[in-house]
């Protein structure tokens, strides 16, 4: 009697438990094979986090100028012709020229091009967006850290309109490479329609290959095709959707399942389960990584202690364990992509006998103790700083120094390196605006103590040699300053440089013409499936 | 209501305690003092915090919860979204729990002491021990990676996206008449359900079960068994409904718990609830989202248990108010 009723009433649900999962198995769901016409004009576009805002202005965010930047168009663009990163002229503007001392530049603008409003693109709507920001205060961070600051702080002091289809700005100090600077995102060019309406940030509006369809935040964006983008043929989507999945293996396995054609910022261990079966592409390096030693902390403020520390780290190592082998080991602070790359520079080898010989010299035959600081989130040019942290703490004992590994969460991290808290720490930077000062300046020049010049150097010569690169007109004049000012940080030991680090991204094998820039983000009016 | 009051000072002040400044998140590895020091005028951070909260519950009172510091957009627009993500994931989650948690704590009870009830409780037990992330992980390669049946992430199809109106999919899909669509929300929400259910479906098994044996050891049940009523008859109509008022305790404060954050499981398979929303939050001080998100969840819960309170009166017609 029991047992007939345990039967029955088991058979029961077992049978509507798989009525339940039949109905719900109908096959491979969510597959490009679902449903015709989607998948192959639809791009799915996995990424790490979602923007911060739609107009790029008000952002600092790689992840916001990845999507922006098929919304709205710089005047000028970044390419990669294989070895250097390069400005080019297939941005808004189609030349540009220079006067003699580097202050005052002409830009020729592309002509019959509108604004998905449907305003026309003209020198004026560019003075009108370089008015806006010049005239901020506070909201447009990009301004001022590449122009020195807001209105008359800043270096641009007017922004003309010479003709319809010419801007001149005026400079107050020369800057050789000030076009570099306006092919960052955030000085895209926005319709002024769209300023004017205060829209701008709901619905963005820009001459670029796709048009703003919606934003669903922390989840998609989902841009459409511009039917009369200027450059005929592009783009040849006819829709992107940028999708968030934060966790890195959570995005790969959604590459695998097919519910998404291409990801971003791949995690190195990842690669081996799918470079067969997926296209991986890498981001020549623009970035770099490092062991950063504070300079004004004891025994850091010692240059044998310094160089000490550079030969008891194996890069090799690292990179092999943490990056699957795909970074380049970091000799310099900046990577042979970039303008002005010394490559005469001898890197501290490998030498752990070396390094406990000098710091017998330094009066630390006995090693010392040290704080380790690393941080806890994946960072471009570091996917996991914490076990390179601990690779490099097993290397430094091997030498006799004793590193405890300190970490906090990255917005408190960040905070307190800068307060001068950390005797070592792993960070890094990219060159925003692809060159040499973009990231020397930052880290080295003595004006930004407290700021990104996290080791608290201060150094009248490096300064004043850096300070001259910017008005060196000549290119060689200015390799010749960066060359010196690159064997000066090396000799002083500043830091251990550790990698630059190539991203990676993957995509299904019939997705092609997606350009990976080193800046961050890609070109994806050129892309298509096959 | 002094509850969320006291919510909100609380949810206000500890925040503004952790180390760490949203202006600095905000403008990342470009940050200088001076520019944390405009960008903290600008969103009103530089001002006394009396004065501050004082401004924040005049909002709310007129039901503006303000601007997000990271986003700069209305609070509103997004928080009302996320928590419908969770709390559809959470009451489809619970539904589960509460079909299976209930029925093998009554079959446990009824075949107490066989190997049948021994089973059951073994399958309790792994429910509540097995950890959610593992869980998640796991069906995710089995369902999804290696069998290729279910998604592995996100409540839609990211090609068929949903029309959202009530911001319940389950619902908008047939408001727009899209069985399809239906279909596939519902495989979207299966996995994450049932790896969610997991905590909830065990506890709620166990209580059902040591509830039920309660009652079905006194008299009044004897006597129905003796008045020749079917055993299923016994069992769901006098036992249960009488055993169930504990379980029904368990299920609100389950269903609170939920709520206030599925987050594992809604980092694992993508979803954008407030569990995620919160934890963002967090990580990037924005100091009135994560006010506001503490302030709704504990208000949800407030709310869920006033509902379970007035169905015991339903329930039991011993209770009254």
């Amino acid at each position: 009697m029991k047992t007939k009723s345990i039967v029955k009433i088991t058979a029961v649900c077992a049978a509507m438990g798989l009525s339940l999962s039949a109905c719900a198995t109908s096959g491979d769901p969510d597959g490009s094979t679902n449903g015709e016409g989607s998948g192959k004009d639809t791009l799915i576009y996995a990424r790490a986090a979602d923007s911060d805002y739609l107009d790029p202005a008000l952002s600092t965010s790689g992840e916001t100028a990845r999507v922006s930047g098929n919304v709205v168009e710089t005047l000028v663009n970044f390419d990669f012709d294989g070895s250097e990163l390069k400005v080019t002229d297939t941005g808004l503007a189609k030349s540009w020229e220079a006067s003699d001392d580097g202050t005052a530049y002409t830009f020729e603008l592309q002509q019959g091009v509108d604004f998905q409003d449907g305003t026309p693109f003209d020198a004026e709507a560019v003075v009108y967006n370089f008015e806006r920001w010049k005239k901020g205060s506070g909201e447009f961070p990009f301004y001022p850290a590449e122009f020195g600051g807001y209105g008359d702080d800043g270096n641009i002091t007017e922004i003309n309109a010479v003709d319809e289809h010419s801007v001149e700005f005026l400079l107050e100090e020369p800057d050789a490479l000030f076009p570099n600077s306006l092919a960052v995102t955030s000085f895209a060019i926005s319709s002024p329609k769209a300023i004017e309406a205060g829209t701008n940030n709901d619905h963005p509006v820009g001459t670029g290959a796709f048009e703003f369809v919606n934003w669903k935040p922390n989840d998609s964006i989902t841009l459409k095709k511009n039917e009369n983008y200027w450059k005929d043929g592009y783009p040849k989507l006819d829709q992107i959707v940028f999708k968030v999945i934060t966790d890195p293996s959570a995005r790969v396995t959604a590459l695998s399942t097919g519910e998404v054609d291409l990801v971003s910022d791949l995690n190195p261990v990842d690669i081996g389960q799918i470079e067969d079966d997926f296209n991986v592409m890498y981001r020549p390096p623009l970035n770099v990584g490092f062991l950063g030693m504070t300079v004004t902390r004891a025994p850091f403020d010692n240059v044998k202690v310094r160089q000490a520390m550079n030969h008891a780290v194996d890069q090799q190592a690292l990179v092999k364990s943490f990056f699957y082998g795909k970074a380049e080991i970091a000799t310099n602070p900046y990577p042979s992509t970039m303008e002005g790359y010394n490559d005469q520079v001898q890197p501290y080898a490998y030498d752990p006998d070396k390094a406990k010989s000098l710091l017998a010299e330094a009066g630390f035959d006995k090693g010392f103790e040290m704080d380790l600081w690393a941080m806890p989130v994946s960072r471009p040019y570091m996917p996991n700083g914490q076990k390179v942290a601990e690779m490099i703490q097993a290397q430094l004992g091997e030498v006799g120094i004793k590193a405890n590994i300190v970490s906090y969460d990255w917005a408190t991290y960040v905070e307190k390196v800068e307060a001068g808290e950390a005797d070592a720490f792993l960070l890094g930077g990219t060159s925003s605006n692809g060159t040499a000062s973009g990231i020397l300046d930052f880290q080295f020049k003595s004006n930004a103590l407290g700021d990104s010049n996290y080791i608290r150097y201060k150094n009248p010569k490096l300064d004043d040699i850096l300070n001259q690169v910017q008005g060196a007109v000549d290119p060689d004049d200015r390799v010749a300053l960066l060359e010196q000012a690159q064997q000066i940080i090396h000799d002083e030991a500043l830091w251990v440089p550790l990698v630059h680090s190539t991203p990676a991204l993957a995509s299904v094998e019939d997705l092609v013409g997606v350009n990976p820039l080193p800046t961050g983000s890609e070109h994806l009016a050129t892309a298509y499936f096959e | 209501m002094p509850v969320l009051i006291g919510v909100s000072l609380i949810s206000f002040l500890l925040v503004r305690l952790i180390p760490g400044d949203p202006a600095q998140v905000i403008l990342g590895e470009l940050a200088t003092e001076d520019s944390i020091a405009q960008l903290n005028r600008q969103l009103g951070l530089d001002q006394p915090w009396p004065i501050q909260y004082f401004n924040y519950l005049l909002g709310i009172v007129q039901g503006d919860f303000g601007l997000s510091l990271t986003q700069n957009t209305p609070i509103s627009d997004e928080i009302w979204i996320r928590f419908a993500a969770t709390a559809e994931l959470a009451l489809f989650a619970m539904l589960i729990a509460m079909v299976v948690g209930i029925t093998l704590g009554v079959l446990s009870a009824r075949f107490h002491n066989t190997w049948f009830d021994q089973l059951m409780m073994i399958i309790a037990l792994a429910g509540v021990s097995i950890p959610v992330f593992w869980l998640g992980v796991m069906g995710k390669l089995v369902f999804a990676l290696q069998l290729n049946v279910l998604p592995s992430i996100g409540r839609e199809n990211i090609r068929e996206p949903v029309d959202p109106i009530t911001n319940f999919y389950l619902i908008d899909s047939l408001l727009a008449g899209r069985p399809d669509q239906f279909v596939s929300v519902f495989e979207h929400l299966l996995l994450p359900a049932i790896v969610l259910s997991s905590i909830p479906m065990a506890v709620i098994a166990r209580m059902t079960r040591s509830s039920m044996l309660e009652v079905m050891g006194l008299d009044y049940m004897r006597t129905a068994k003796s008045k020749g009523l079917r055993d299923f008859t016994i069992i769901m109509r006098h036992g249960l409904r009488n055993a169930f008022v504990p379980v029904l305790t368990i299920i609100g404060l389950q269903v609170g718990t939920l709520l206030g954050g599925a987050i594992l499981t809604e980092t694992i398979f993508g979803w954008p609830g407030i569990g995620t929303y919160l934890y963002d939050a967090i990580q990037a001080r924005d100091y009135t989202v994560i006010q506001t998100g503490i302030l709704l969840v504990a208000l949800a819960f407030v709310l869920i248990n006033l509902l379970v309170d007035l169905l015991y009166a339903a329930i039991d017609p011993r209770i009254k108010y």
